[in-house]
């Protein structure tokens, strides 16, 4: 699983007369892991940045737990960063590392499991001490016991030469100790040929205003690099080449970062102040830190007492005019169900970011899950219709970002845009959209009476419809003669009077739906992809399954099969063309991080009898185990009737 | 736009935010004339059918903020009314302004969103004792100390009313009805100590009958920046009736109020009979004006910084009502959350409105050229 062939060149001349050979390489998979407090979060994202910056095409694998510092040296306590780069495109943060960084026993154990025979370990031989070993049930140290003859391994004591970098730097031994993240890094940048400028900018930036802190850590991650570089401990350093991708500028992005940014081009393109209402809660909170750094746009964020007050408020706010947003993750969307109900009620631009993470309850904070799917689709008293709206990669949270702001804006209505952890925290390269080609989401408020009373008198109603959209007219207050009162109560059709009539109730129900159902005649057809056009067998997938259900596909037709792949990006309404699309295939196959949620609504709603794979160990699928999957299936599916003539 | 007496100026006319909606504004001015700020009682009156139960001590309070809004002159299109669920909630209904009629015991949250985005607004809440204190217990108390710039109007019936009559978080102990037939265990909040525990800056009490002590605290809380907490006592004839007898009828009522008014001392009862002073923890008491000095009887001044004095005062009242002070508790100035946040954004644009582009890039972009 390692690099395809790999070409060695003549070696470079170290000093000191080694001489190293370079060895190119079309993808490398590393896992960083450490305790919660070695830093291997910002280590890996530092990694990151640099291989951006190279040119590698990427995507990130953070994995941390939901303590903010377990107890030092156990297993609660570790803390990895996987991080998957190559010479060519790519769709995951790969199935397994090749390389495997162990800052101490316990990252060892409890990541060894996951890297192939074969694999490199580099481990911090500083730290495998009698007791760190007795913490986490080693009887012997395994750089010595011979237990990982299966592997390469290169025991390095980075604590002990982090220290004699740093021993002329004033700083005690515990603040020193601290750099060996960056030594780490240093080596690593020497090993894969990263650019290291950023790094030391990066360095400066953050340490402005402790710059013994800064020279410390700059210290230790050159001392890194120059270790890599005499040491005979490693004869041969890596080459990955920059990635072919589509000319233009490009960034490093978080799904929570893109997110962000897409909420505010989205007050930007509409002309529409943002209003946030939000409550903390992981993994979502970033979004809220993101959007309360750009009050310069106009955005206003209400850190709320709950997450009830938090979409309450974004309601007041959209009531008033704005472009009101609350994001959260499931447990606080369970919260919310009350007040979702009064959005799809009274018929207000909302959009509500669930960033899923592992349930039920508190569930598992830190890590990733589809699961609220159904909760999102139903998670209210009465028929409650709203569109549902899943970004595909991290990048992609930025265009579903601006997606559900145009329907919510256009249909007035409560949009779910469902992102997920691995979404949330995982990064890729992403190419800086020009402003100007981004959507126009300008609405029309209402202004004037669009009705007249029974003795001509104009007036508003406020439920007259438009006939495309089946949207109701928004009248902000302030805007004259326009007074009216919405709510929760049943509407009387048009005119928004509180209304118990039994034919009113079922036609307003109806509407609600129709309007939701009909947005599916606004949205791109399915998106299928078949490059040989011939295939019987279609996965289908809905969120950031797309990555690993993608790069399953395409082991599978290099192994000489034909496979479709499905993605769906709006899961309510689903695009109109889907039941026919399902209906061109033998099988369908729907890998999902839950239980089945899509498959049940796709068997419901097509009657396709969609095979379910599901898993829910709080991490990405691998793409590997995938194709296994799908290939049995394709390999069990025998020629139809319909290809083999009438029965 | 409307003109407004200069107390009511809520001084945050539209900002370069909120260009768009204040466009629209502008739009609706030009094809329908200007916003009518010269008012009468009748002008805020809806065609809806007014749904309270005959008697009901609702009406008297509509009645009396109809009556009262048109003071204030600001134009009906300015005025939004939000409401929680209750019966008391049906008020933005009978009322010609905007309004929204939301879900249990959220009007306060809703309200601070709104009145956050649009400082431009003059934003009601009615809600009622169970709304306010049960279900929505949290966001009234957040409300009160964020100082979003709101009137609250709480009425307060000792009863649940619309789901016919169980006792309330302001019901006394002991209270039987349909939930608690061998009487309520919990002892009840008392709304004012409530709101002062919470930093409220403006706190008073009113009477629904009192048409002239309500319109005058209604008035005060206008008035006041920030958000204002008006307790209003009011009758549920069907699940709670006589409730606030005991200050109502003319026998009973002048020996146990309380009416407090700013600069005056606390002396009240037939004859001037009863006074507060203060006692030996710091607190407040009930004396015989006769039996004290009169340098000892506390002059009342709702001003006051620390509102341990207010408080002091909320806990005069009994549960059955007896020494309950009327009027303005409290009412200090406070910078309003609405105006922060507005420096806050105004703040962030003093190098120019945000730069997308610039935004969208970051600071480590690199490029691929063809
Ligand atoms: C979430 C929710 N729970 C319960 C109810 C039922 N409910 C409606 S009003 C009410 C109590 C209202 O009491 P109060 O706020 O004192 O208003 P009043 O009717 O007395 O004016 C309750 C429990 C509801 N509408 N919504
Ligand atoms: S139940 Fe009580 S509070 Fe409700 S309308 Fe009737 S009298 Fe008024
Ligand atoms: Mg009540």
């Amino acid at each position: 699983m390692t690099a395809l062939e790999p070409t060695t060149t003549p070696g470079s001349s170290a000093p000191g007369g080694l001489v190293k050979s370079v060895v190119e390489l079309d993808r490398v998979v590393i896992r960083l892991a450490g305790d919660s407090g070695d830093g291997m979060q910002l280590t890996g994202n530092r990694f990151t940045s640099e291989t951006a910056s190279f040119g590698n095409d990427l995507s990130t694998l953070p994995n941390f737990p939901a303590e903010i510092r377990a107890p030092t040296g156990t297993l609660p306590g570790v803390s990895s960063f996987q991080l998957h780069f190559a010479d060519h495109d790519i769709m995951t943060p790969g199935d397994a590392p090749d390389v495997l960084v162990a800052m101490n026993p316990a990252a060892l154990k409890a990541n060894l499991g996951d890297l192939p025979g074969g694999g490199l370990v580099i481990a911090d031989s500083d730290e495998f001490t009698p007791r760190n070993l007795a913490k986490v049930g080693y009887a012997t140290n395994p750089l010595e016991d011979g237990s990982l003859d299966g592997w390469q391994v290169v025991a390095v004591p980075l604590t002990s030469m982090t220290l004699e970098a740093l021993a002329d730097s004033g700083l005690g031994k515990k603040e020193a100790e601290r750099s060996k993240n960056m030594f780490t890094l240093g080596l690593l940048s020497w090993m894969y040929h990263r650019p290291t400028e950023g790094t030391v900018r990066f360095l400066e930036r953050q340490f402005r205003r402790k710059p013994g802190i800064a020279a410390a850590n700059i210290a230790a991650f050159r001392a890194g690099y120059n270790y890599g570089e005499t040491t005979e401990a490693f004869a041969v350093s890596y080459e990955i080449k920059p990635a072919p991708m589509p000319p233009g500028r490009y960034r490093n992005i978080s799904g929570n970062q893109a997110l962000a940014l897409g909420l505010v081009a989205a007050g930007q393109r509409s002309g529409l102040p943002v209003f946030l209402g939000a409550y903390p809660i992981t993994p979502a909170s970033d979004i809220l830190h993101e959007l309360s750094r750009h009050k310069a746009f106009g955005v206003r964020t209400f850190q709320a007492e709950d997450e009830i007050a938090g979409i309450g408020a974004a309601l007041g706010a959209s009531f008033g005019g704005a472009l009101g947003i609350t994001t959260t993750s499931g447990p606080g969307v369970s919260l919310k169900s009350e007040a979702l109900g009064l959005a799809v009620m009274t018929e207000l631009p909302l959009v509500v970011v669930d960033v899923q993470r592992g349930g039920p309850s508190t569930g598992l904070p830190t890590k990733t899950e589809q699961s609220d799917l159904l909760q999102a689709m139903f998670g209210r008293n009465g028929e409650a219709p709203l569109p549902v709206i899943a970004p595909r990669s991290p990048g992609d949270c930025f265009d579903a970002a601006l997606e559900a702001a145009r329907i919510a804006l256009k249909y007035r209505t409560p949009v779910m845009l469902l992102s997920d952890g691995y979404l949330a925290n995982g990064a890729e390269p992403w190419a800086v959209p020009a402003v100007d080609e981004l959507p126009d989401l300008r609405v029309e408020f209402a202004t004037e009476p669009n009705g007249a009373a029974a003795d001509g008198t104009p007036e508003f109603l406020p439920y007259l419809r438009d006939p495309e959209t089946l949207a109701r007219p928004w009248a902000v207050p302030g805007t004259a003669g326009m007074q009216h009162r919405i709510g929760g109560l049943e509407k009387a059709d048009k005119s928004g009077n509180i209304s118990y009539d039994p034919a009113n109730h079922d036609l307003m129900t109806r509407l609600r739906q129709a309007k939701v159902d009909g947005i599916a005649a606004d949205i791109p057809p399915t998106d299928v992809d078949d490059p040989d056009g011939d295939a019987r067998v279609a996965v289908i997938g809905w969120g950031s399954t797309y990555g690993p259900i993608g790069a399953a596909c395409r082991r599978i037709r290099r192994s000489g099969r034909s496979v479709a792949q499905i993605h769906l990006r709006h899961v309510n309404p689903m695009p109109a063309d889907l039941g026919e699309v399902l209906g061109r295939y033998d099988r369908v196959v729907c890998p999902e991080m839950n239980m089945g949620q899509l498959a049940l609504l796709l068997r419901a709603k097509y009657l396709v009898d969609v095979q379910s794979h599901t898993q829910v160990r709080g991490l990405p699928f691998r793409a590997a185990e995938l194709a296994a999957v799908v290939q049995d299936v394709i390999d069990s599916t025998t020629p139809t009737a319909s290809t083999g003539g009438t029965t | 736009m409307t003109t407004s007496p200069h107390v009511h100026d809520l001084g945050m006319p539209g900002t370069p935010i909120d260009a768009r909606i204040q466009q629209a504004i502008a739009d609706s001015v030009e094809t329908q004339g200007e916003k009518q700020a010269a008012l009468k009682a009748k002008d805020m009156k809806t065609d809806q059918e007014v749904r309270w139960c005959p008697g009901c001590g609702d009406y008297v309070i509509l009645n009396a903020v109809q009556s009262f809004l048109p003071s204030l002159g600001i134009a009906r299109e300015d005025m939004v009314i939000v409401s929680g669920i209750g019966c008391s909630s049906r008020f933005p209904y009978y009322m010609n302004t905007y309004g929204m009629h939301s879900i249990h015991g959220r009007a306060p949250a809703i309200a601070t969103g709104l009145a956050a985005s649009r400082p431009d607004l003059s934003v009601w809440v009615v809600t009622g004792d169970g709304d306010a204190l049960s279900i929505g217990g949290n966001h009234l108390i957040h409300a009160l100390r964020r100082n979003v710039d709101m009137t609250i109007l709480l009425f307060n019936n000792r009863i649940y009313g619309l789901t016919k009559g169980q006792y309330s978080p302001t019901s006394e102990v002991g209270k039987v009805t349909k939930s608690t037939p061998m009487g309520s265990l919990d002892h009840p909040f008392n709304p004012v100590s409530l709101a002062l525990g919470a930093d409220a800056t403006f706190v008073g009490r009113a009477m629904d009958s009192d048409r002239k002590g309500l319109t005058e605290v209604l008035r005060q809380a206008a008035e006041h920046r920030g958000t204002a907490l008006v307790e209003i006592y009011q009758n549920c004839n069907i699940f709670n009736d006589g409730a606030f007898d005991l200050l109502k009828d003319p026998a009973t009522g002048p020996t146990w109020t309380i009416p407090l008014r700013h600069g005056e001392p606390l002396v009240f009862g037939p004859d001037g009979a009863s006074c507060v002073v203060r006692d030996e923890f710091g607190g407040l008491r009930v004396a015989e004006t006769n039996q004290v000095d009169a340098s000892e009887i506390v002059v009342h001044d709702a001003t006051r910084e620390d509102p341990s004095y207010a408080f002091a005062l909320s806990r005069l009242s009994s549960q059955d009502l007896r020494y309950t002070p009327m009027g303005v508790f409290r009412s200090v100035s406070k910078p309003t959350y609405d105006r922060m946040m507005l420096d806050q954004l105004e703040e962030a644009r003093t190098q120019g409105p945000g730069d997308l582009e610039a935004l969208l890039a970051g600071t480590d972009t690199w490029t691929v050229s063809a």
